[in-house]
């Protein structure tokens, strides 16, 4: 590895243009297998992987399948300068994460605002908070242990994927946008056609009830 | 808006993370904080979600182990 470089510093789908496009040519003949990508089962698995977390955003399979091909393909030529499988799993996630933002910042998909907002709001709400406004007993939160430790677990980040997909589509669709693409909430509001006000509402929600479900599922179980 | 209840409290909190509060905004969800441990609590836990997901990409669906257990690189965006 020549550089130090952040893999999310790489700008989408150019790979190093130093690196030859077909990876033959590299110095290290012998290191491609280091990384995974001559062993079927590994990549196969990761392709696996990419094509759910496309499918999750773009909602459409075959958007999803060239994605991942085009993100593979990118990987692929910048493969010689990664250690490892784990190195390069991070890498081609990064790739493929800037191509779905792409796709989805191209793809102006025209929500129906009012319904996004319907999206079972009375009950989200008296669910945690009584008509005052104030936590109701049960849901005021309490003090999570060690939070950070949790990251460390695989366990962890299965029961995050659970809640996850237990959230309403449209709550879920704004909120992976916003915290997992890392968009900007000016690009959300143009992108799904919300006012700036519907779309923090929407992420309010979008928190409270994924708070409450890792609280339930996970930092509760754990005390 | 002189007095926060908990809901309101959540909301500001949780639009902190996409816009800077003002001043006024910032004071009164303070007063709201100090005195009620539960939205205390979720303040903190709104910055842990959000560390949280930008590991997601990286972590979700390891368990069949093809990448080794052992993933020295930090999550994408760090902490």
């Amino acid at each position: 590895m020549s550089r130090d470089e952040s893999p999310l510093a790489m700008p989408s789908d150019e790979a190093d243009p130093s690196a030859s496009a077909s990876g033959v040519s590299a110095p290290h003949v012998d290191a491609t297998d280091r990384h995974g990508l001559h062993d079927q089962a590994f990549l196969s698995a990761l392709r696996t992987q990419m094509i759910k977390f496309a499918q999750l955003h773009l909602g459409d399979r075959h958007l999803a399948e060239d994605a991942v091909q085009e993100a593979l393909a990118g990987a692929w030529s910048g493969a010689q300068r990664f250690g490892g499988r784990a190195a390069i799993k991070t890498w081609v996630f990064a790739i493929l994460k800037n191509k779905v933002a792409d796709l989805l910042r191209h793809k102006q998909r025209v929500v129906d605002a009012s319904s996004l907002m319907k999206d079972d709001e009375e009950q989200a709400m008296s669910d945690l908070f009584d008509e005052r406004g104030h936590w109701l007993q049960d849901s005021k939160p309490t003090a999570w242990h060690c939070p950070e430790a949790s990251l460390e677990q695989q366990q962890f980040w299965a029961v995050l994927e659970v809640c996850l997909d237990g959230m309403p589509a449209a709550q879920a669709r704004v909120f992976m946008m916003r915290e997992f693409m890392g968009f900007e909430t000016d690009e959300i509001c143009s992108t799904v056609s919300v006012s700036s006000s519907n779309l923090f509402v929407l992420l309010h929600r979008a928190r409270l009830r994924l708070r409450e479900c890792l609280n339930q599922r996970w930092f509760a179980q754990a005390a | 808006m002189l007095k926060l209840n908990c809901e309101q409290a959540t909301r500001m909190m949780s639009e902190s993370q996409e816009r800077k509060l003002g001043t006024a905004e910032r004071t009164v969800l303070r007063m709201h904080t100090w005195i009620c441990s539960g939205c205390r609590n979720f303040g903190g836990q709104l910055g842990f979600i959000r560390q949280a997901m930008r590991g997601f990409a990286t972590h979700a669906d390891e368990g069949d182990g093809a990448a080794g257990g052992n993933d020295k690189s930090p999550p994408p965006g760090g902490v």
